[in-house]
């Protein structure tokens, strides 16, 4: 049903890089998994509301104030490449 | 001495502590010295003996562990993942800030499936948990560590999350109760999110009490998550121990469709449902009729969301990062690709997958479809009912490594848990009993799973109590704990 076509598309969608071999086991294991979901398709769902979420709740709002929230030192510190009070990312041009 | 402190549910500790006739740091310790020996895996930190940080009046210092889904403050918080290996939030979750505030005491943190997601902790990043009752067994996951800890007196009690059976299925397969509460009694902030319209934290106990005292201490709304609304009433002690004018449901049809049911879970069950007269309740037929859709549906959602959720694991804020060289694509794909684990990436890639155009329709909004009907199941039956009734989990414990070649039958152990997740409603697992398993050798426990009405905590800890009296469970880990 999915083909390693697919896999690798969804792959770059993913952000994931999948060796051969994962590729390869992906692609029998999603179609497996999809078989079974798929009986859901025989399902009459005309007209159904689709719930994505269980709590009748709607527009929590807080006063707007302002709080302080988590010092930069702070947020900066489990990060792999700190850098003058930022994030440093490796260039989105190099090759 | 100790092992006999080891034996004692928290609220009997409590007790003796209260009258003088126990220290809370000689009960503290001697878990603290327990922990250290664990040979479960069931650790991933645990806190120095003689540690004293924290604790107070109410729950007097004893100790809890915690799954290492929670974010504790300066500790580190892996979810199980390697990509999280090293990581110390800036911050505690809110569940943990409330139980210290309960006066309970951080005694380690537990192993788990990666991000929670598994049903036997073999998708650990840092090894798989052994079961207290037979090491050659998994103590079903994804709050395995929780589980394995409490029922191998590693710990008197634990916090754990429950996505699709998280609690209730290692509960049951470890011999000790489990309790997910109805989503939003308590607040999720400070968890590490999997898949967020299903998340949420509940306590894993020795008994149906000391799980009243863990969500009474954890439950209310938080303005960190404005989905938390907390439990209206607050959450009241149990004390029933009949089911006197209480109506318990049970679904014939849904059982009938699990696959692999077996048999010696199944005689357990009846044997519980036997009970529901000699208790005063009344049985009644019910019908549950999506319910046996709940694994398709849940496998499209959870995993939906979940792509989602780990898109934040990218190398950057927190966590590890794999060599940049190639630019900053090449470094996400490899930061991602050398920290998750083998279910991490297909359930992504499941996920990616079912949101992906073309196929939003027929698997999201189908699944989403799914969700209401199973949820106006559940409302239709209790119209009916109290209470509903079902095993916890189709089998007893498996032996490791048995059910990881083939993932969906490994998704095929929250059968009977996944549809209480999609409607949100709460259920407990207590233990009913022991089977043999199929395969032949000894005993091993079975869960009963009870489920209530949306924010009905109090009742359903309260037909539990009456069920947890009626069976006396009182059977005892014999592994090398």
């Amino acid at each position: 049903m999915i083909d390693r076509e697919q896999v690798l598309h969804v792959a770059r969608l993913a952000r994931l890089e999948l060796s051969d071999e994962e590729i390869e086991r992906m692609a029998g294991e999603l179609s497996g998994i999809l078989e079974h979901v798929d009986r859901i398709s025989a399902l009459d769902l005309d007209g159904v509301e689709p719930t994505s979420h269980v709590v009748a709740l709607e527009n929590v709002l807080r006063a707007d104030e302002p709080e302080p929230s988590l010092p930069r030192e702070r947020a900066l510190e489990p990060a792999p490449d700190p850098a003058d009070g930022a994030f440093r990312v490796p260039s989105p041009q190099a090759q | 001495m100790t092992s006999e402190l080891l034996e004692l549910t928290v609220g009997a500790a409590l007790r003796r502590i209260e009258a003088g006739e126990l220290s809370a740091d000689d009960y503290f310790d001697a878990y603290a010295e327990a922990a250290a020996g664990d040979r479960l895996n069931a650790y991933l930190w645990r806190t120095d003996v003689g540690a004293r940080a924290g604790g107070g009046e109410g729950l007097r210092g004893v100790p809890v562990a915690v799954k290492d889904l929670f974010c504790t403050e300066g500790i580190e918080t892996t979810a199980g993942s390697r990509i999280l290996e090293g990581y110390r939030p800036p911050y505690t979750a809110t569940a943990v800030r409330k139980l210290g505030e309960a006066g309970a005491r951080l005694l380690g943190k537990t192993n788990m499936d990666e991000f929670a997601m598994g049903s036997s902790n073999e998708n650990s990043g840092y090894g798989p948990v052994l079961n207290p009752w037979d090491t050659d067994r998994v103590p079903g996951g994804s709050s395995g560590g929780s589980a394995a800890a409490v029922a191998g007196r590693l710990a008197p009690w634990a916090i754990g999350t429950d996505t699709g059976g998280s609690i209730r299925q290692p509960a049951s397969l470890c011999g000790i109760v489990g309790l997910k509460p109805t989503y939003g009694a308590i607040s999720r902030y400070g968890m590490v999110a999997f898949a967020s319209s299903l998340d949420q934290c509940g306590p894993l106990t020795r008994d149906v009490t000391d799980a009243a005292v863990l969500l009474r201490a954890m439950q209310g709304r938080d303005p960190h998550d404005s989905t938390s609304v907390g439990i209206e009433g607050g959450v009241e002690l149990p004390t029933r121990e009949d089911l006197a004018g209480l109506r318990v449901g049970v679904a014939r049809d849904f059982s009938h469709h699990a696959d692999g049911l077996e048999p010696g879970v199944a005689e357990v069950f009846e044997r519980a449902l036997g009970l529901v007269g000699e208790l005063g309740g009344e049985v009644e037929e019910i019908e549950l009729p999506n319910a046996e859709h709940g694994i398709s549906a849940y496998y499209v959602i959870a995993p939906a969301e979940a792509s989602a959720n780990l898109a934040r694991y990218d190398g950057v804020r927190y966590g590890t990062r794999e060599d940049g060289e190639a630019g900053l694509d090449a470094m996400y794909e490899r930061t991602r690709s050398a920290g998750f684990g083998a279910e991490v990436k297909r359930r992504i890639m499941l996920g990616t997958y079912a949101l992906s155009s073309g196929y939003y329709d027929a698997y999201y909004g189908s699944a989403q479809k799914v969700r209401t009907r199973i949820a106006e199941d559940f409302d239709r039956a209790f119209e009916r009912c109290d209470l509903i009734i079902t095993p916890t989990s189709p089998s007893v414990a498996f032996e490791l490594g048995a059910r990881t070649a083939d993932p969906l039958t490994m998704y095929l152990s929250d059968y009977f848990t996944v549809p209480m997740s999609l409607a949100g409603i709460p259920a407990i697992s207590i233990p009913a009993g022991l089977a043999e398993p199929p395969t032949g050798g000894p005993a091993l426990p079975v869960g009963l799973q009870i489920a209530a009405p949306a924010f009905a905590e109090s009742k359903l800890l309260d037909a539990a109590h009456a069920f947890e009296r009626a069976i006396g469970f009182d059977a005892r880990p014999g592994g090398a704990a």
